[in-house]
């Protein structure tokens, strides 16, 4: 679904962020790409979307190749990738809505958008989906009056009505308390399962990847270093993507969860999905 | 070395700017040598500054009875088309000043466009009021479409600055956000770019309100129409209480202005 081909990007500074990256991407496959500060994964990802134009190499999304797409194509290409952001991104000044519909930009012309006249077909969608992260009733709330853990819903609101094939995610729970990170990751991969959507989620909290991904990519100095199912994260694997440290913490936390499993607070909380997730505050 | 060994006081001073203690002392003498001629090569004309000081009382007398019925006419003509300059100018301005500050902005503009809008706001911010006045009344003749336009294109040398600056600092986040959705440029400034600058924009542009008028009064007094002219008129004829009520008003105006437009800023987030 998505292909990367020895995908290059040199900084104008010379640093070489991404030394030819080879990656693939099945449709419907949640990846988590990890590694430590500085080795390229924001870049990573903007590549794809060439919010950061990439040097040399190829993107294929699907049979169009993105890297040699003009400006129009090129705007038209990126609807069919959603993006969230670490520190959610939302313009702040904007209300929930507007935050919403700003997704749905690529879609209309610029008349129709400067005066908030969205297709009917477009603002069901919204509602739709503001619901369904539990943000319906701060529809005309101001981006800035909400929580982060709500923020980020709408974030993930603003990528899904953009009704992308793929979710490009940066680091969407650095800025977010442990229980929170735990829900809107949950959030993200529920979501990409009942849509079939691919996802990329650059995240640096190890455990919490594992937690819910499906394949885990280790990259290290723009370079791939580990490559393959989450449980197979070995002291050997950490150590060779973030350097050397002592794992046992790290690794032993995994089986705990595994024990104990994520889902307590599904069994310990009577009340339906949406209100659970709206309870954050 | 030494110092931290030893067991007595440690004694700190700040450091002086300028090292050298020689340097430091020459600097402050030959300034204040240089400083003494300075004030010695005024001169001063004691005698008229004595005959001065009755005119001046004379003046400040005038404040005391004002006359805003004499010369009411030409004080509400003044008026009138001072203002009719201070909105116009200032919408105009406006308008001018939003397309000069999106290309002035770094972070929007390709280089050619930066720099020749950079370039108009440098030509604008260079020359006084009274000097481009001077030079459109020169060109279009004495009344308030020299001042019109004088002061339409210091509002660009201020707004499209300020604007530009205020792009510069935005959040890129959010603006990367937008763009990252498929949207176009005008969609991107629309949605990326606009809410993070307009409170700033209105309230540079409420400032500039009162900006505008104060200097319509200064134009006006080359030649560029107003409240100036009258005033000036007024001065001329040595109708001190006139000159007083003209500058009342302008005090006035200038006040009220001030506080709704701090009153409406205020309220913007």
């Amino acid at each position: 679904m998505l292909r990367l081909e020895k995908l290059v990007k040199r900084y104008p500074t010379g640093d070489e962020a991404l030394r030819g990256i080879d990656l693939e991407v099945p449709a419907g496959q949640v990846m988590a790409l990890i590694g430590p500060s500085g080795a390229g994964k924001s870049t990573l990802i903007r590549c794809i979307n060439r919010l950061v134009e990439p040097s040399s190499g190829r993107v294929l999304l699907g049979q169009e190749e993105l890297t040699s797409l003009g400006a129009g194509a090129l705007r038209r290409a990126r609807r069919r990738m959603g993006m969230i952001f670490q520190e959610y991104a939302l313009v702040e000044r904007l209300s929930v809505m507007e935050n919403v519909l700003s997704g749905q930009l690529g879609y209309v012309g610029f008349w129709k958008s400067w005066l908030r006249r969205f297709p009917q077909s477009a603002i069901d969608e919204a509602f739709r989906l503001l619901e369904r992260v539990g943000l319906d009733t701060m529809v005309d709330k101001r981006a800035d009056e909400l929580s982060g853990g709500q923020r980020q819903r709408v974030g993930i609101a603003r990528a899904l009505i953009q009704d992308p094939e793929i979710l490009l995610v940066d680091e969407p729970t650095a800025s977010l308390d442990p229980k929170t990170s735990r829900q809107i990751m949950r959030l993200i991969c529920e979501l990409c399962e009942e849509r079939g959507l691919a996802a990329i989620i650059n995240i640096h909290d190890v455990a919490l990847a594992q937690m819910f991904v499906q394949r885990v990519v280790g990259l290290q100095l723009g370079k791939i270093v580990y490559d393959g199912p989450p449980d197979g994260l070995s002291a050997e694997a950490l150590t060779e993507i973030y350097g050397e440290e002592d794992w046992s913490a790290t690794i032993r936390k995994v089986e705990d969860e595994e024990t104990e499993p994520p889902a307590d607070e599904d069994t310990t909380s009577p009340l339906p999905d949406r209100e659970r997730l709206a309870g954050i505050t | 070395m030494s110092v931290a060994h030893s067991p007595g006081i440690r004694r700190w001073k700040r450091p002086p700017l300028i090292k050298s203690a020689r340097l430091r002392w020459a600097i402050g003498l030959g300034a204040a040598i240089y400083l003494s001629f300075a004030i010695g090569s005024i001169e001063v004309n004691w005698l008229r500054v004595y005959e001065g000081l009755d005119r001046g009382w004379a003046f400040v007398i005038a404040f005391t009875e004002p006359d805003f019925v004499k010369r009411w006419r030409d004080i509400s003509h003044g008026l009138i088309e001072s203002l009719t300059m201070t909105v116009t100018s200032t919408v105009l301005g406006i308008l001018l000043s939003i397309p000069i500050g999106l290309g002035a902005a770094r972070n929007l503009a390709p280089l050619p466009v930066y720099l020749f809008c950079r370039g108009v706001i440098a030509i604008s911010r260079t020359f006084q009021e009274i000097i481009i006045a001077i030079f459109f009344v020169a060109m279009f003749g004495f009344g308030p479409l020299a001042g019109l336009l004088t002061l339409s294109l210091a509002t660009i040398g201020f707004l499209a600055k300020l604007l530009a600056e205020d792009i510069e600092d935005i959040d890129p986040g959010q603006a990367e956000a937008v763009r990252a959705t498929g949207a176009r440029w005008l969609q991107w400034i629309n949605y990326g770019i606009q809410p993070q600058v307009m409170p700033r924009l209105i309230g540079l542009s409420l400032y500039r309100i009162d900006i505008n008028f104060r200097e319509s009064a200064v134009v006006g007094i080359v030649g560029a129409g107003g409240i100036g002219a009258t005033l000036n008129t007024a001065f001329d004829r040595y109708e001190f209480d006139t000159a007083a009520a003209i500058i009342i008003i302008i005090i006035a105006i200038v006040m009220f202005a001030e506080y709704s437009s701090g009153l409406i800023r205020a309220r913007l987030k």
